[in-house]
């Protein structure tokens, strides 16, 4: 058996899920990833200019594979704050209000999207007289997010390791996600890892062991084109 | 003022497992049957499918099926020298809400309990003496023998459609099965799942050891099967969205695909949801109950009438209805006396996480949620503890349920925590990656315990229910010294670095670790050590049952679904033939 590299075949699946694109979403893919003006519903300029450069340097660019910038990160964590999840959606958050323990988790009363505004202000208000986040140089920025991660920097009343740990959640959700929530652009981070995304049936391949699927992966957002129900033996219908 | 409807014969609290399960049968009988559901009513079709279903962040990330945060937290600590906080988001264990509870987002893992986890004190004093428990345990037998339950998780295992390969019929060990199981009177109803690459790689890792591998039972499906209410499932088709998702095609066990449909034709029954249970109202003798107060979506209240109130929500949501409805004596931990709260325990779990060989395509997302290969060689007493010096144990095997991408993205020892490293170490692994688990038994311990909140309120103003927990050193011997074992099969599977697991105190609420939450209205033959008696009916209360996990007097080894399908049946039988003939209590001391 002739071995093929991992990137030789990951490249050509990438290769392959272009060529067999439908036409209206190869349209709809961006031509120059990354460079197209996000809308910001939540983030204010400089909150914006923040999250940008810190999610470049959590998931950089690499010669392969787009980092969370150009995959939509940035959006992703924009939209989720301006929405349900950024208001506390599924959080109880009723007092009275006390540290806790590691064990009983977050006990602070922000919501996801004060959590977010308080943090980054205090963040730019420090920096207002130095050099801002996003002027940094990479390793500069590495270091400031490693700060920010090892904890006991107070940011307006949010510990920064819990600011930190939101920021990283939010990062890594926009960067696997199905690209319908505004991230993942183009599924490449799916690609990167060969996971095939949406897919509803692996049942004529799952004891064939160790195949590579060769497939491009599938958003929920494409089931206009079939992509999802692959299996019409087992119809979604009352039995 | 709560208007008051027209008197039923029985109402059910939760339309989930038991409390659909309960409704069908008795509602075959002739009796008027209603069921009371928090949550939303929902069904296969429309509302589980693709390609909505098929979406990680609502599901798993933000837990789009699970009970509501902002309306019922639970609060936690540790011990109870602490003040307990609400768990504010979930993490480790996730209450289902809506029609059908939990029994929609679980995986389909369909272990019976073992013979011995009924009489677990019976069978571990006259193995190993007193002197193996540690003093603060206090674990007990449940009222009820494997033997006697035998028909009745036959009986659910045919219900569910269960694809297994038997270990044990009637004494005689079979080949390809689990030879650890407790008998069984007759095969599985359908054949086992196809093995996925990751069972595989366990299973030749774990034979070469001299372990005895066996396919876990399931109950997403191998092939389509008609159960005994004519109700079909399909095959599953490995989509791997299961855990934490409702299946979209008919292929898991769930009461919408096994139970509702037969029930919702009967004109016995109603069902009503949205509608929030508040309590079960007694007569001023306080032994009897007279029905139950709910709100409406609206916030309206009714009081509905019954002569039989079932208790069958998510365990934990049970014995808050026991402790807001003042039936049976609450657990003092200082005094060790009352009942309700005691003996509440959770699940022992571990893991190791096995780093394979860039050759080895492990494709994690060809997964269904209960399509492992696992060994009980280390589960419940399996093995002699006499040299150990604790109780119980772990199942563990390749159970890997879907590769979905958020949630699993290992990276080996010594890779940061993000950057660039991270990213090439993700994108190396993924799929070159093993999860072990290790699942096992919780020793109840009085420390532990369940009760009402003095500070915390739901959105209905009552108190929430306050969880004490923290793993009990016995569970914590337990786990670490299995840890060590799975990483052995890891190395043997090939694994080129292992990730060692094992349970760690303090027992943290941010880390998914189990929904098995169990105990706290404890079944038994004592009323000073149990709530409810061997037929789960309240001593105090007798026209009121608590049905499910919460009467686990401790949580056995395995997922414990199919054992409280077992005792659903059980009880069944215990008020069809003989409560409804002469009701009072079917337990006299």
């Amino acid at each position: 058996m002739v071995e093929i590299s991992r990137r030789t075949v990951l490249k050509a699946a990438s290769l392959v899920g272009v060529a067999v694109l439908p036409q209206s979403r190869a349209a709809a893919a961006p031509t120059s990833a990354g460079t197209q003006p996000i809308l910001y519903l939540f983030l204010n300029s400089e909150e914006a200019a923040f999250v940008e450069a810190a999610v470049s340097r959590l998931i950089p660019d690499d010669d392969q594979w787009p980092g969370a910038l150009k995959a939509g990160v940035p959006g992703y964590i924009d939209k989720q704050l301006a929405g349900a999840w950024g208001a506390g959606e599924r959080l109880y958050r009723s007092g009275p209000w006390r540290p806790g323990t590691p064990s009983q988790g977050y006990q602070l009363p922000f919501t996801p999207a004060e959590l977010f505004r308080t943090s980054l202000a205090a963040i730019n208000k420090e920096l207002a007289h130095a050099t801002p986040f996003a002027r940094m140089s990479s390793e500069q920025q590495d270091a400031y997010l490693t700060h920010l991660e090892k904890g006991g920097k107070d940011l307006g009343g949010v510990p920064s390791d819990v600011f930190f740990t939101h920021l990283w959640e939010s990062t890594l959700e926009g960067f696997f996600s199905d690209p319908v929530y505004g991230g993942n652009r183009d599924m490449a981070a799916w690609r990167m890892i060969g996971f095939p995304g949406a897919y509803a049936s692996y049942y004529d391949v799952v004891d064939r062991h160790g195949i590579k699927i060769d497939r491009a992966p599938t958003s929920i957002g494409e089931d206009p084109h079939g992509g999802i129900h692959i299996n019409p033996g087992i119809p979604a219908r009352e039995p | 003022m709560a208007e008051r409807l027209k008197p039923v014969d029985v109402v059910t609290i939760g339309v989930g497992l038991t409390g659909s399960l309960m409704a069908l049968e008795l509602a075959k009988t002739g009796l008027k049957v209603v069921g009371i559901e928090r949550g939303a009513p929902r069904f296969t079709v429309p509302d589980f499918q693709s390609p909505a279903i098929h979406d990680e962040l609502r599901f798993s990330v933000r837990k789009g099926m699970m009970q509501d945060n902002v309306k019922e937290a639970v609060t936690f600590r540790n011990a109870s020298d602490e003040t307990a906080l609400p768990i504010r988001r979930w993490g480790s264990f996730l209450p289902g809400t809506g029609l059908g509870g939990s029994f929609v987002h679980w995986n389909g893992q369909s272990f019976r309990f073992q013979a011995a986890d009924f009489i677990y004190k019976t069978h571990i004093e006259q193995r190993y003496g007193k002197k193996i428990l540690d003093p603060e345990l206090t674990i007990q037998d449940w009222g009820v023998t494997y033997d006697e339950l035998e028909p009745h998780f036959d009986r659910f295992e045919y219900l569910c459609g269960v694809s297994g390969k038997a270990g044990n019929i009637k004494g005689a060990i079979q080949p390809g099965g689990n030879p650890f199981e407790a008998p069984r009177a007759r095969e599985y109803p359908t054949p086992p799942m196809k093995e996925p690459y990751f069972g595989a790689l366990f299973r030749k890792g774990a034979a070469n050891l001299g372990y005895h591998p066996y396919p876990q039972p399931s109950a997403n499906l191998s092939q389509p099967y008609v159960n005994p209410e004519g109700l079909a499932l399909q095959s599953c088709v490995f989509c791997g969205f299961c855990e934490r998702y409702a299946c979209e095609h008919f292929a898991k066990a769930s009461p919408q695909t096994v139970i509702l449909p037969a029930l919702l034709k009967n004109p016995n029954y109603e069902l009503r949801t949205n509608c929030q249970v508040l309590r079960i109202n007694l007569d001023n003798t306080r032994k009897k109950a007279t029905g139950v107060t709910y709100a409406d979506a609206t916030g309206r209240e009714f009081e509905q009438p019954a002569d039989l109130v079932l208790i069958t929500a998510f365990p934990l949501n049970n014995v808050r209805l026991l402790l807001l409805s003042g039936i049976g004596k609450p657990y003092d931990p200082k005094t060790g006396e009352g009942v309700v709260g005691r003996n509440y325990c959770y699940q022992t779990t571990g893991g190791a996480t096995v780093f394979m060989d860039e050759s080895i395509n492990v494709n994690p997302f060809m997964a269904s949620g209960a399509n492992g290969t696992m060994i009980d060689d280390f589960g419940g007493d399996n093995f002699d503890h006499g040299p150990l010096g604790f109780i119980g144990g772990q199942y563990v095997g390749a159970i890997m349920t879907g590769g979905r991408p958020i949630e699993f993205h290992p990276t080996p020892p010594g890779t940061p925590n993000w950057g660039l490293k991270w990213k090439q170490a993700v994108a190396r692994h993924y799929n070159h990656t093993v999860l072990l688990q290790q699942h096992g038994t919780s020793t109840a311990s009085r420390l532990n315990y369940l009760d009402l909140d003095p500070t915390y309120k739901d959105a209905w103003g009552l108190p929430l229910l306050r969880m004490t927990f923290d793993f009990p050193e016995n569970d914590i011997r337990m786990s670490q010294y299995i840890a060590d074992k799975v990483v052995e099969i890891g190395r043997a599977m090939g694994g080129k670095a292992v990730i060692r697991g094992g349970t760690k105190r303090p027992y943290t609420t941010t880390v998914y670790q189990s929904t098995h939450n169990a105990g706290g209205a404890a079944m038994g033959d004592d009323p000073r050590t149990s709530v409810v008696n061997r037929y789960l009916q309240c001593w105090d209360v007798p026209n009121v049952f608590s049905v499910g996990a919460s009467a686990f007097p401790q949580n056995g080894a395995y997922n414990y679904s199919v054992t409280i399908g077992a005792l659903t049946y059980w009880a069944l039988d215990a008020i069809k033939n003989r409560y409804l003939k002469a009701p009072g209590p079917l337990v006299r001391i």
